[in-house]
């Protein structure tokens, strides 16, 4: 790949990115154009920096990945992630931007009336967040190792660099914008580049990418393993290896490996001859086709299903949860407008979703070599090189790794945003610019530590994780207390410590890669199936336990998040009316102030 | 070498526990001697320290009011503070509190004896004549919780026989229990004050302001009809917002609105020596924030550049995103002010003034609504301007925008 057009095009986004946030395309206006005040953000711009935002590295190159690996199932990951908006729409979008909240402590405290529900939201706000910058900083690393070969580390140290500078300088306050441009930025980066591969596939004579059969090498093709691994075989192979097999050293010697399983240490090359099945990585006990992911033993489909019941509900359910999703819903200007706005995000989110796949199916017939080296994610990135070729295989190359860039920076960002304000209001209880740039470095360090110490997991697996923390923890949450007179903050807290605490537990053991293999290991991987009905199931009983601490205000709050905006504001305002007509007696109870 | 290792570890683990178990020695020493040096009192001098402090344990929830949640925090140390079998507060119609046994069967009887006691407002001691063997409530002492109005609520403290003390000790409970809640009706009133004042002061627009706008106006009717009407409705629906009566708070949008209209008028008046920039987020517009907190600033800073000055006046409004919260600017190149002055208008020792008073009202409100950290910053001089600078959150518990009015369709 060519470095200098990929670097070229890396800067050049990240530079936009910077000025367009910092410059702006603030509205500035004389007193000649009237009514700036009404031109609020539309829901097509919201819904557009919404997607932005949303859109990280595990939709840009995650995606492509798995289906790579794994066939068409993967396809419930952009499934999933686009669904969860639909659940958003059906049941939180509207009620949430009535409740005025900003974040999702905000509506915990606006709802409950209670500063300890809303500490126990600022913990898991905070942890979710650096389980989803996890693997943005990982993947952006990643992608700077295939574009210059320069250590895994260094892509999530640039990321972390450029946007806790760009955050902590007040860069980011045209946010809006920003993001919405990474948006289409990101769409076009994957869109046009699909249109020449799918030409080039089509001159290829359009060969068939079989998920039931092993990908197979179109030709002659070396592969150079980063780290030590295990091929399992059904039939012989016969390949070229230097480097290290079954603890035997060999140089440049051909070799027929028996059906099996055979180590191959790091820093070994493979030499390929065309037409050779690609070597399968994992157990599959017996069968070709991986079904499911990794943490499964292939034989039994069982677990499989489980897990796919797992991401269903995690990605269904989770999104709600997510604290830069939450924030955005904010700059609606009222609930009906939120509500578009989600509509629109569906749309936008299902057509981006249309391309991953594609690369995906790409990548197995042209860059199969990619499941040998573990490095899937990548091939969105090579496709173009690869199958182009030439000038233009390498523009199109630099389109995708700026698209990228662009996925980790708004994501990234986004999240940095949200992460660092809630620290700040909450944790550092002092006020001022400092303590927000202090905020911001804590919001990118500890997550920046955790993608350099951490081991590598599939983007879009890591993605997961977050996503199902926030499904055990803020759906509960969200659901229960838009739509149940009934919630106690006993009960909001009872429930958020045993849903998200568990899945939080299960997702972090997993990652220490504590669990042994097995049934435990798919339970702790995909912790969402039970977690969330367990967050649900303790928040529901508490609460049923604890009836006298049902909030003083519910009836009016609930009112507030469900009637339209128009109703509430223009007709008899009780709340904020006339206090001194409900007199001193014992029943008054609304009189205090703020 | 494993074997190495592990006793080095060993050895430093075993050094690690003798150092905190000495320094660990040592803090206890320390602390014991200083106890020992310190003059704690007698017996009796001991226990008044407890009593008081139990009391001052109380009293914070009780200034809320007497509502469900504040009785059933004060019950408990009140209880503790009696030293009775159960204690029940309770208000003129149910049982708000019940700390102690009893309550599945004591509520109801104890709330007919209540409905006695309000008559009479007087305390008094009764046997509860309860007959289950094992319950230890026997004997129970109402006691009246009284405020500005009269009986508001009983104490209730139950004991397992008659007792002088009990009856004495309860009704003093509940004389300071009665001084809490008075104090408490009285922090209400003063807020409630404060919300009669803003009232008074929110809608006062400027009667120079009407005639001023009405006159101008007036000059375009003959030379120019059509604006002439569009600023009447400027002007209408400038004083429909003005007027509005429900709601405290309002949107930064709907602020900005109002503003925009105020300029209009105001440009009418003095033409092309009014230059303003407006530079808004989008992204703050839906924020919530106290009625009419910045159009007095706007009115402020066109005071000063226009009316006092001769020259052209530039200011700009300015509304920035800024994370959690709204930083919101207004500036002018007026005549600006002496610091130590505004400082005196600010503490409220310059009445009179008419620039003041926006200014002062504007203060106290944010404050009251988001407290001192979040009070407008005002940079001036004599001859240099003014700029003031407000950091509005996008989220307060109980700031809530009341909605949009309803405009009248513009034709």
């Amino acid at each position: 790949m060519n470095q200098t057009y990929a670097l070229t095009a890396v800067t050049v986004v990240v530079l936009v990115t910077v000025l367009v946030g910092a410059l702006g395309l603030r509205i500035s206006r004389t007193t000649s154009d009237f009514y700036v005040a009404s031109r609020t953000v539309g829901p097509r711009l919201n819904a557009a920096a919404i997607s932005g935002e949303y859109l990280s590295a595990a939709s840009f190159l995650g995606v492509a990945g798995l289906v790579l690996l794994q066939g068409p199932e993967m396809l419930w990951y952009p499934v999933g992630y686009t669904a969860g908006y639909l659940v958003l729409l059906a049941l939180v979008a509207a009620p949430l931007r009535r409740s005025g909240a900003y974040t999702l402590p905000d509506f915990a405290e606006a709802r409950l009336e209670s500063q300890t529900v809303r500490r126990v939201a600022v913990l898991f706000v905070v942890g979710v967040g650096w389980l989803y910058l996890l693997p943005q900083l990982q993947g952006a690393g990643l992608t700077l190792e295939i574009l210059t070969g320069a250590p895994h580390w260094v892509g999530g140290v640039v990321v972390a660099f450029v946007v806790t500078a760009a955050v902590a300088a007040g860069g980011m306050r045209s946010i809006t914008f920003v993001q919405a441009f990474q948006y289409w930025l990101k769409l076009t980066a994957l869109l046009v580049p699909a249109f020449f591969l799918l030409a080039a596939w089509a001159g290829d004579g359009a060969p068939r990418a079989s998920f039931d059969a092993p990908a197979v090498f179109r030709e002659h093709t070396v592969v150079t393993l980063a780290e030590d691994v295990r091929l399992t075989l059904d039939a012989p192979l016969s390949l070229k290896v230097t480097g290290r097999v079954d603890g035997r050293g060999h140089t440049a010697a051909p070799l027929t490996l028996e059906p099996g399983q055979h180590s191959v240490r790091a820093g070994a090359r493979l030499e390929f001859a065309p037409d050779t099945p690609v070597p399968q990585t994992r157990a599959t006990s017996g069968r070709n086709t991986p079904r499911w992911s990794r943490p499964m033993d292939g034989g039994r489909p069982a677990l499989g299903l489980y897990a796919t019941y797992g991401l269903v509900l995690a990605t269904f359910l989770g999104t709600m949860g997510l604290p830069h999703v939450a924030v955005r819903f904010y700059t609606s200007p009222n609930g009906r407008d939120a509500r578009r706005t989600t509509l629109v995000v569906l749309g936008m989110l299902g057509f981006f979703y249309l391309l991953p796949p594609v690369y995906g199916v790409l990548g197995r017939t042209y860059a199969p070599e990619l499941a040998l080296t573990g490095d899937a994610d990548a091939a969105v990135l090579v496709l173009p090189e690869r199958m182009v070729g030439g000038v233009l295989g390498d523009l199109l190359g630099a389109l995708v790794a700026g698209g990228a860039f662009a996925a980790f920076l708004s994501t990234a960002s986004g999240l940095t945003m949200a992460v660092a304000g809630v620290l700040h209001q909450d944790v550092l209880a002092t006020r001022g610019v400092r303590t927000f740039r202090i905020a911001v470095l804590m919001a990118m360090l500890v997550p920046l530590g955790g993608s350099v110490l951490l081991t590598d997991v599939p983007v879009a697996d890591a993605v997961g994780l977050a996503f199902a923390v926030s499904a055990s923890s803020f759906c509960p949450l969200l659901v229960l207390g838009i739509w149940w007179r009934g919630l106690t903050p006993p009960g909001a807290v009872a429930g958020l410590v045993t849903g998200g605490g568990a899945a939080l537990g299960a997702v972090v053991a997993t990652r220490a890669g504590l669990p042994p293999a097995g049934w435990v290991h798919t339970l702790m991987a995909w912790p969402a199936a039970w977690s969330v009905p367990l967050g649900f199931l303790t928040m529901v009983l508490v609460s049923l336990a604890t009836r006298s601490r049902i909030p003083a205000g519910t009836a009016a709050t609930l009112a507030r998040l469900h009637l339209p905006e128009s109703v509430t504001g223009a007709g008899a305002d009780p709340a904020a009316g006339a206090p001194s007509a409900a007199g001193p007696g014992p029943g008054a109870r609304a009189g205090g102030a703020p | 070498m494993t074997g190495a290792v592990l006793a080095a570890l060993a050895v430093a683990g075993a050094v690690l526990l003798l150092g905190l178990g000495w320094a660990g020695g040592r803090l206890h020493a320390r602390r014991g001697d200083r106890a020992g040096g310190l003059d704690l009192g007698t017996p009796v001098e001991r226990a008044t320290f407890h009593t008081l402090h139990t009391a001052s344990l109380a009293a914070p929830p009780l200034r809320a009011g007497l509502t469900e949640d504040a009785a059933r925090k004060a019950a408990k140390r009140l209880r503790s503070l009696l030293g009775t079998e159960a204690l029940c507060l309770t208000d003129r119609r149910s049982v708000l509190a019940w700390d102690g046994p009893g309550a599945d069967h004591h509520e109801r009887r104890a709330m007919a004896r209540v409905a006695v006691m309000l008559d009479s407002g007087r305390s008094m001691s009764v046997r509860t004549e309860c007959t289950r063997p094992d319950c230890p409530l026997k004997w129970a002492v109402f006691a009246p919780l009284t405020g500005e109005d009269g009986v508001l609520g009983a104490l209730v403290a139950y004991g397992s026989r008659e007792s002088a003390v009990l009856v004495r000790a309860a009704t003093e409970v509940a004389r300071w229990v009665s001084v809490q809640l008075e104090l408490s009706e009285l922090d209400r009133s003063r807020t409630r004050l404060m919300e009669a004042e803003i009232k008074a002061l929110r809608a006062q627009i400027s009667p120079h302001f009407i005639f001023n706008s009405l006159a101008a106006i007036a000059s375009f009717v003959r030379t120019d009809p059509e604006r002439a009407r569009d600023l009447l409705l400027e002007f209408a629906d400038f004083t429909r917002y003005s007027f509005r009566r429900h709601g405290e708070f309002t949107t930064l949008a709907e602020e900005l609105r109002s503003i925009e209209q105020y300029l209009a008028l105001a440009g009418a008046r003095f033409g092309d020596r009014l230059k303003v920039t407006l530079q808004v987020a989008p992204e703050v517009l839906p924020v919530a924030l106290p009625f009419l907190c910045l159009q007095p600033l706007v009115e402020n800073a066109v005071k000063h550049g226009l009316e006092d000055s001769t020259e052209e006046c530039l200011i700009t409004i300015a509304a920035r995103d800024a994370g959690a919260e709204a930083l919101i600017t207004i500036e002018d190149n007026g005549v600006g002010m002496d610091p130590a002055v505004l400082r005196r208008i600010l503490a409220g020792e310059h009445g009179g003034s008419s620039s003041g008073i926006g200014l002062t009202n504007v203060d106290e409100r944010i404050r009251q609504v988001y407290g001192d950290a979040y009070g407008p910053v005002i940079e001036t001089g004599v001859g240099a301007g003014m700029k003031i600078s407000l950091r509005i959150p996008k989220y307060r518990a109980g700031v809530h925008s009341s909605g949009p009015g309803q405009h009248p369709p513009r034709y």
